[in-house]
């Protein structure tokens, strides 16, 4: 810059301009950039640094480089219960939760009449809360004196242990989580809703049957919904907490919040990895393992959505997008 | 009483958050800075508990004396506080000036670092007779030469049992060896087709206080051999506790047994099975008496010592017994009152007393304990002798604290539901899991 631009006016009202401009712009992006600093690039990184320290909470972490990682793949006996837990739920408690929603939907959007009364019962679930809903299970599978195995002895049948029973605990979370499915179900209705007609009316001129127009028209339509409802699926199963931590403390005799001593009850069935994680950190204090589980959590949920992603370039369709 | 209370809303997420957010906590050391509390300052304290409901009441009723007594201080208790909230407090800067906890197993934890102040100098400086503490009680409030809390209560087990179901199946005493009780549990069993109406005794581990902890001394299963390195796969008794429990499981059938547990009642509530009578033996603590004089003043009950191992009939008349501590976090704001408050809890014959009889545990300052046993009805007399018993043991404090109760148990439940595999194996298996979680709470090169 030359002593002449400088002395420019026009050039200086520019400068001043952009500068209030860019100070607008910095000031809209603040409170974005605040909450992504403070909330999740901060604790991202006090996270990954813990990973690579032992730290008890109590004392300051002290750097032990890969020590907790070579302790996660190759000491810990747990971690791997762990680790199976969550991927059961990954396999089936995600297909089935995104199946049934889809199917629901289906159904409602066939109904003539009362789809808002419909949609509105099968919503209602959804907005209770988590521990409420998970009490109320725990009362509705008690083996010994819940309703349903009751109802199962009336007519003969010996009920299953439900969530006492090793085999059938993870089933009997999946059933809860079928039964608060409404914010799933209200997507794909809309979506299902959204089907050009005009679509499936041509597909039925043609001779198509209801699964041939289910196959070839209403599933590309709504398949960006169904990758969505997929991925979300896929990151809630990696975070499945609450409901398996009140579960087991209640399950086991205990009071609901006094699930310490239960976590994964019965014998490890429900011991999920963010379950494990939490008892790492707040029960033995292990925070810089806990960190380092944490760490493999992220990239493992990263690495498991880049998967689903690019594997969806195959099977889902944008509408305008050539194909 | 014992009530273990931990925080119901916590996401996984939340430990990147909380790693994230938590500042690094300062390393101290062990010692510890009390003054000496000046009787014409006047503060006001705040005291954290675990205690919830009625029982919150006695200790705020007791606390209320400890006021009366020293004048110049108020009290502000807060109940329904676990030892996260304790830490979590502690690294914040909200720090309580004293608390209590329930769970003894954390001396080590707190002590090692400093995060409760050493109460060694007070203790001398107030010429406090450490002698005045049971031997059990010195040991579990010490953590390597560090003596960060002090006792105030005691548990401990023994077994309750059912007079008019003994009667019934012609039983005249009660148990006092493991074959006999296994004889007595099924002498008292009633199937109603594949339930039962009654269970005679039910050893599974995880159900009400049935745990490794309470049962191991009764076949002088020890935790530590001498080199401190992890004794459940060296100590034979614990092969041999693993084994009692699940040939008794296995003669109720797993599935029936669990299904049964299920429908047994929540442990602190009126519906508790042995004080509805589907259960008609249980181990239990000396805190039940006082539940069953509230809760069912009409059962007819007897309490006996637990029955020991068979080879192991001198250990009879002993137990397992664990407490409360209490003592002063790192960044009180008022210690030297904090330590009034404390000393008066631990060393005063009125509130140990006052505290047992509406409580039901047991004192820990000895002058209150010989008073306590002039006033004991036969049931709680159980529990006296046993805490006064010579075999009467208490697991070792260390680093790690719960952990290795912890990953016993893991591995027992697994057992007792036939999927432990070879129990040898995985008692090793445990051990080495002990060992290398006692190595990094220790040294810290491994979690």
């Amino acid at each position: 810059m030359n002593a002449a631009a400088a002395a420019d006016p026009r050039g200086r009202a520019r400068r001043r301009s952009q500068w209030r401009r860019r100070r607008t712009v910095a000031a809209l992006l603040a409170p974005w950039a605040i909450g992504f600093g403070a909330f999740f690039a901060y604790p991202l990184i006090a996270s990954l640094y813990y990973s690579f320290t032992h730290y008890d909470l109590l004392s300051s972490p002290r750097w032990i480089g890969l020590a907790n990682y070579e302790y996660l793949f190759n000491t810990d006996p747990q971690i791997w219960q762990a680790v199976k837990n969550t991927l059961w739920l990954i396999a089936i408690m995600v297909p089935a939760q995104v199946l049934f929603a889809l199917g629901l939907a289906l159904l409602i959007s066939r109904a003539r009449r009362g789809v808002g009364v419909l949609r509105t019962i099968f919503y209602l679930p959804a907005l209770a809360p988590i521990v409420a809903a998970t009490l109320g299970f725990v009362y509705l599978f008690n083996p010994a004196t819940g309703p349903v195995n009751t109802i199962l002895n009336a007519i003969g049948i010996e009920g299953p242990l439900w969530l006492n029973g090793t085999t059938t605990a993870k089933p009997t979370l999946v059933l809860l989580a079928l039964w608060s499915i409404g914010a799933t179900l209200i997507i794909f209705l809309a979506a299902v809703l959204d089907v050009p007609a005009h679509l499936l009316e041509s597909a039925e001129l043609d001779g198509a049957g209801s699964w041939r127009r289910f196959r070839y028209v209403t599933l590309p339509t709504i398949s960006p919904v169904l990758l969505f409802a997929i991925v979300i699926g896929v990151i809630d199963a990696l975070q499945y907490f609450t409901q398996a931590y009140v579960a087991a403390g209640v399950a086991q005799g205990g009071q609901a919040g006094e699930s310490a001593k239960a976590l994964g009850y019965p014998e490890g069935s429900t011991l999920f990895y963010p379950i494990y994680l939490y008892e790492q950190a707040f029960a033995r204090f292990n925070m810089g393992y806990a960190s380092a589980m944490t760490i493999l959590m992220l990239v493992v949920a990263l690495a498991l959505t880049l998967v689903i992603l690019r594997n969806a370039r195959r099977w889902v369709y944008y509408q305008g997008e050539a194909r | 009483m014992k009530v273990r209370v931990v925080a119901a809303t916590a996401l996984a997420a939340s430990a990147i958050f909380a790693a994230g957010c938590g500042g690094s906590g300062s390393s101290s050391g062990a010692g510890g800075d009390i003054p000496a509390y000046n009787s014409s300052e006047h503060v006001t304290i705040s005291y954290w508990v675990p205690f919830t409901g009625g029982e919150l009441n006695f200790v705020k009723k007791v606390v209320h004396g400890f006021e009366e007594s020293h004048p110049g201080i108020k009290v502000n208790v807060s109940g329904n506080i676990n030892d996260e909230k304790i830490i979590a407090a502690t690294r914040s800067g909200n720090v309580p000036d004293a608390a209590l906890s329930f769970t003894t197993n954390n001396t080590g934890v707190f002590c090692k670092d400093g995060t409760f102040l050493n109460l060694g100098d007070a203790i001398k400086r107030d010429g406090i007779d450490l002698n005045n503490f049971p031997a059990a009680q010195r040991k579990y409030t010490e953590f390597e030469g560090v003596r960060c809390v002090l006792p105030a209560m005691a548990d401990t087990y023994g077994l309750y049992y059912n007079k008019k179901m003994l009667e019934g199946a012609g039983i005249s005493a009660p148990p006092r060896t493991m074959s006999e009780l296994s004889a007595d549990a099924k002498k008292l069993t009633v199937r109603s087709g594949n339930s039962f109406k009654t269970v005679g005794f039910t050893p599974y581990i995880g159900f009400y206080e049935n745990s490794a902890e309470h049962y191991g001394p009764l076949w002088s299963a020890e935790w530590q051999q001498s080199n401190g390195k992890s004794a459940v796969a060296s100590n034979p008794g614990w092969a041999e506790m693993a084994e009692w429990i699940k040939e008794l499981v296995d003669y109720y059938g797993h599935s029936s047994l669990v299904r049964f547990q299920s429908g047994a009642g929540e442990e602190f509530s009126g519906s508790n099975a042995f004080q509805t009578e589907k259960l008609a033996m249980a181990l239990d603590g000396e805190w039940r008496t006082a539940l069953i004089k509230s809760e069912a003043p009409k059962l007819q009950y007897g309490t006996a010592p637990m029955p020991v191992a068979d080879n192991r009939s001198q250990l009879y008349g002993s137990g397992f017994t664990i407490g409360n501590i209490t003592g002063i976090p790192k960044g009180s704001p008022h210690p030297a009152a904090a330590w009034e408050l404390i000393k008066y809890l631990a060393t005063n014959v009125k509130p140990q007393i006052e505290l047992t009889e509406d409580l039901g545990n047991i004192p820990t300052w000895i002058p209150a304990l010989e008073q306590a046993k002039t006033k004991a009805s036969p049931q709680f007399q159980t529990f006296l002798n046993v805490f006064a018993n010579p075999h009467t043991t208490t697991p070792p404090i260390t680093a790690s604290g719960e952990s290795m109760q912890k990953t016993l148990e893991n591995y027992l439940e697994k057992y007792q539901a036939g999927e432990g595999g070879d129990l040898h194996k995985g008692l090793e298996g445990v051990a080495s899991q002990i060992d290398a979680q006692e190595a990094q709470a220790k040294a810290g090169n491994t979690p």
